[in-house]
């Protein structure tokens, strides 16, 4: 290549500009931490809720509630007031060297060389094909993002009656989608046995959205040529086998973060999450390199994202002023029923993490759950908290209660009953 | 001697080939050459939508052919063939070599005779290693190996862009590219045989059978039985472009009776595959993957790369392989029906398919079709690079400063940008579907499968939809 790629270097490169990179850039700007520079491979910043068209957004972290799209407008709104870049159409490919990134945008090919690097990249669902579904592969099988954003950014009809595969809350903003597109959600189909397992929803809710659902379920066949004409469902406990006519299928939830870019670096993966292993400061293994949002937590209500987009900043600026962190510290082990924690590590000194909650999933429905944390075979603390367990949406749980951990002691390991 | 090639003659075309393989694609493109008109006749709607798609992508040394075969002899030209052909389009290749590997002492003592068979088939490069040689390759197999055998210059090929280049090479040198033509009635005539198709009449002096999965309903057409084609599926697994540093070679496993078995294979766009199943069906159109198909890849996966089952699916599909009743290609002219088949053609036919292009242009002239090579041949197409060995687009500075659509990345897990969909869109055989842009740019081919770049690609197809005529016989295609 004769081609010199150019290089820039600002202060802080925020790689993403949905809720968390936004918000962390908007903070880091207004603490005067230098060039703060936002990179996004999207036409337009703002993440996943810019084709999220319904309401709910912006709860916990700007304490009122507007639409999807609104509240996209607003973060990247604040993050430009505050001074920082936002780059959009921008895509960082990968690593020139331990330190530097390559860009592809339609201003060229260059590198950014940061002081200080936020992964703020987010989560997406499985599709079809990484869930091992087999079976015929015609027209009609999306995921949630696809669905919304052909109907919502790109106005494109979906077909008539859909069947929606999952029951977390995302699974219900695609029921709330497909039928704006004039689709029926004719059946939710869930691997769980109640319905308070299916998110947030109250009874009045389920029957507004009035989605039957199948429990206990699973898709084990796609069924049609060129266009999607059924799928075959099994249920788990009889093993009963039919069929259920739809041109539609969405595959929700089951999310994956995009780790790429952190996985490309060798930066260490929590096996839970599949995420970069972070302290409670969202340090990741790799020395000035931090991670924040969905890609920590696949997958969390965009305000906490943006949350952690708040907290990662003030710990952004101490690493640039030169703080670094203990190399003592634990490791935080979520037992099963629960799939993961984030954060994964305790260090001395470091700040609560963000919003003073850890972040679980659980595979099992509890309604009063009993949480306890425990270390070297003792039992530090145990709660019983107000709000369920249930499956598909994030458990959150106070970080008091790790206040009797040892920094010293072995892994400390938080339980569920 | 003529520059430029001939237009059919009151409507009749010199040959008709019927089927646009690889196979197919490459007789056009040899016969278009010559001062003959030819039509290309595909009953999908576009070329390479059949068994040519969804192959091992294997550029085959013939090593393990049997010898003395006309697929022995065909594969080890063809190899040839088509790697010049590949460096001259710009057709993806990587010469990862393969490694067959003895998993037990049955397969152990079988890779001598592998070894004198190789050197029988004119391949003289294969090496007895033993299992620490393996492992160094490949450090990630799973236990067990004893040993293997290298077959240093078998590689990994794009066979879409190789279908691509062929049927763009036969359309600029002249032959007419009929979509949607399925062949459904055959009327021979003194001068001229009619075939009945979905979108109606073609007429041509000679025919050419290269149908694949319908070779033998059209060889029935012509009043012949002599075989029968028996769907192959073949299912396979597509893991994450995160696994792709774990193989960087073609592992082979050690054939027996039962057929070739299971192998890990990097793929030309930089994820590594594992398949084939072999399952005999009756129904010709079933490309469905399926549960029996990946609980048995799953068990073969488990034992040959335990590491690379941890990993992300990123797509699963099911291709058919036209097997026949006999153990070689089944090509043979009938000259007083001036009709030609080509029949038999396994997954071999991507490495054989220029070869097999050159025989049947033998037999054709042997059994009375006068075939002269035209002087000036248009050049062959440059093709756009999808795979991953050499310069992307997205990586490409100096296009990118020249034309900012390079830049724009729209898909993002495959990193293909907004200037590859227009160019795909408005190529000399454009992509009409989506399914169509995917073999042309590998756009919603990654993890995601569209979460991201779905909606975008959808539409910037709409936007782009061209006509280049090929779906009609009446339109000028030149």
């Amino acid at each position: 290549m004769t081609h010199q790629p150019r290089l820039i270097t600002p202060d802080v490169l925020i790689i993403g500009g949905g809720p968390a990179g936004l918000t962390a850039a908007a903070e880091l700007a207004g603490r005067r931490a230098g060039k703060i520079l936002v990179v996004d491979r999207e036409q337009d910043a703002g993440g996943i809720p810019r084709h999220s068209d319904h309401t709910g957004y912006g709860l916990r972290d700007l304490h009122r509630v507007m639409s999807g799209p609104a509240y996209a407008r607003h973060l990247l709104q604040a993050a430009t007031a505050a001074g920082a870049e936002i780059r959009t159409s921008t895509m960082v490919t990968g690593w020139a060297d331990a330190d530097t990134l390559d860009v592809t945008s339609p201003e060229g090919r260059y590198r950014i060389r940061p002081r200080a690097l936020v992964l703020a990249t987010g989560a997406r669902e499985r599709p079809r094909t990484a869930r091992r579904v087999p079976g015929d592969r015609p027209h009609g099988v999306y995921t949630t993002g696809q669905l919304q954003n052909l109907v919502h950014l790109h106005h494109r009809p979906v077909g008539k009656r859909a069947v929606i595969v999952g029951g977390e809350l995302v699974s219900w903003s695609a029921a709330v989608t497909l039928r704006e597109a004039g689709c029926t959600p004719a059946l939710m189909i869930s691997q769980y046995p109640k319905a308070e397992s299916y998110g947030a929803f109250n009874a009045a809710g389920r029957t507004v959205l009035r989605v039957p659902v199948a429990t206990r379920s699973r898709v084990t066949r796609i069924i049609g040529k060129g266009r999607c004409e059924a799928v075959e469902i099994e249920h788990l406990d009889t093993g009963r086998r039919r069929t259920v006519a739809c041109d539609t299928v969405v595959f929700t939830g089951d999310w994956i973060p995009d780790h790429e870019l952190a996985r490309a670096a060798g930066i260490t993966l929590d096996t839970g999450t599949l995420g970069p292993l972070t302290d409670t400061a969202l340090r990741t293994s790799l020395p000035g390199v931090f991670a924040a949002g969905n890609l920590l937590h696949p997958v969390d209500t965009a305000d906490v994202a943006a949350l952690d987009g708040k907290h990662v900043a003030e710990q952004v600026v101490r690493y640039l002023n030169g703080e670094r962190p203990s190399d003592q510290g634990v490791r935080l082990i979520a037992d099963a029923p629960f799939r993961w924690v984030a954060p994964q590590l305790l260090r001395p000194q470091d700040p609560a993490p963000a919003r003073g909650r850890l972040l679980l999933w659980t595979d099992e429905f509890v309604r009063f759950p009993k949480v306890t944390v425990r270390q070297d075979g003792r039992v530090v603390s145990r709660r019983t908290l107000a709000w369920p367990a249930a499956p598909g949406r994030v458990f959150r749980v106070p970080s008091g209660l790790l206040d009797g951990v040892s920094p010293t002691g072995g892994p400390v390991h938080i339980g569920l009953r | 001697m003529t520059a430029t090639p001939r237009s059919p003659h009151d409507g009749v075309y010199d040959v008709a080939v019927i089927g646009g393989g690889i196979v197919g694609a490459a007789i056009a493109r040899e016969l278009s050459g010559c001062d003959v008109s030819v039509a290309l006749l595909e009953a999908r709607d576009d070329v390479g939508d059949g068994t040519s798609k969804a192959n091992t992508a294997i550029l085959h040394t013939g090593f393990d052919a049997k010898p003395g075969t006309l697929e022995s002899r065909l594969v080890a030209r063809g190899y040839h063939l088509l790697s010049a052909y590949a460096e001259a389009t710009g057709i993806p290749v990587e010469h990862t070599g393969a490694v067959l590997v003895a998993w037990n002492e049955e397969e152990l003592e079988a890779l001598p005779g592998l070894k004198e068979k190789a050197e029988a088939n004119g391949y003289t490069r294969c090496r007895i290693v033993d299992a620490d040689e393996v492992y160094a390759a490949l450090p990630d197999l799973g236990e067990g190996v004893l040993g293997g055998l290298t077959v240093p210059d078998e590689s990994i090929i794009c066979t879409w862009t190789t279908n691509l280049a062929l049927a763009t090479d036969a359309r600029q040198r002249g032959t007419t590219i009929l979509l949607k033509h399925a062949v459904t009635g055959v009327e021979e005539g003194t001068e001229a045989t009619t075939l009945h198709t979905a979108a109606g009449e073609v007429r041509a002096r000679w025919v050419v059978n290269a149908a694949g999965l319908g070779a033998d309903h059209i060889d029935r057409l012509f009043g012949h039985d002599r075989f029968t084609v028996t769907p192959r599926r073949g299912e396979l697994f597509v893991f994450d472009k995160l696994t792709r540093p774990l193989v960087n070679k073609i592992v082979l496993p050690v054939p027996t009776s039962r057929g070739k078995g299971v192998l890990i294979s990097p793929t030309i766009y930089g994820n590594v595959m594992l398949g084939p199943t072999a399952e005999d069906l009756t129904d010709r159109t079933d490309t469905a993957t399926s549960e029996d198909g990946y609980a048995f890849l799953l068990s073969k996966g488990e034992r040959l790369m335990p590491r690379l089952l941890a990993e992300e699916v990123t797509a699963s599909y099911a291709g058919l392989r036209a097997a026949i009743d006999r153990s070689d290609y089944l090509i043979e002219a009938s000259p007083e029906q001036r009709y030609l088949l080509v029949g038999g053609i396994r997954s071999t036919g991507l490495t054989a398919g220029i070869a097999i292009a050159e025989h049947v242009r033998g037999l054709l002239e042997k059994a009375g079709l006068p075939l002269r090579t035209r002087e000036e041949l248009p050049p062959p197409p440059r093709m756009p690079n999808i795979g991953e060995a050499t310069l992307r687009p997205y990586q490409d500075g100096d296009l990118i400063d020249r034309d900012p659509a390079y830049g724009t990345v729209v898909c993002f897990c495959e990193r293909v940008t907004e200037g590859e969909i227009r160019d795909a869109c408005h190529a000399p055989l454009p992509a009409r579907t989506l399914e169509g842009l995917r073999r042309r740019t590998r756009v919603m081919n990654g993890r995601c499968q569209g979460f991201f770049c779905g909606a975008a690609v959808t539409a910037l197809l709409e936007q782009h939809q061209t006509d280049d005529g090929c779906r009609s016989q009446h339109k000028d295609n030149r």
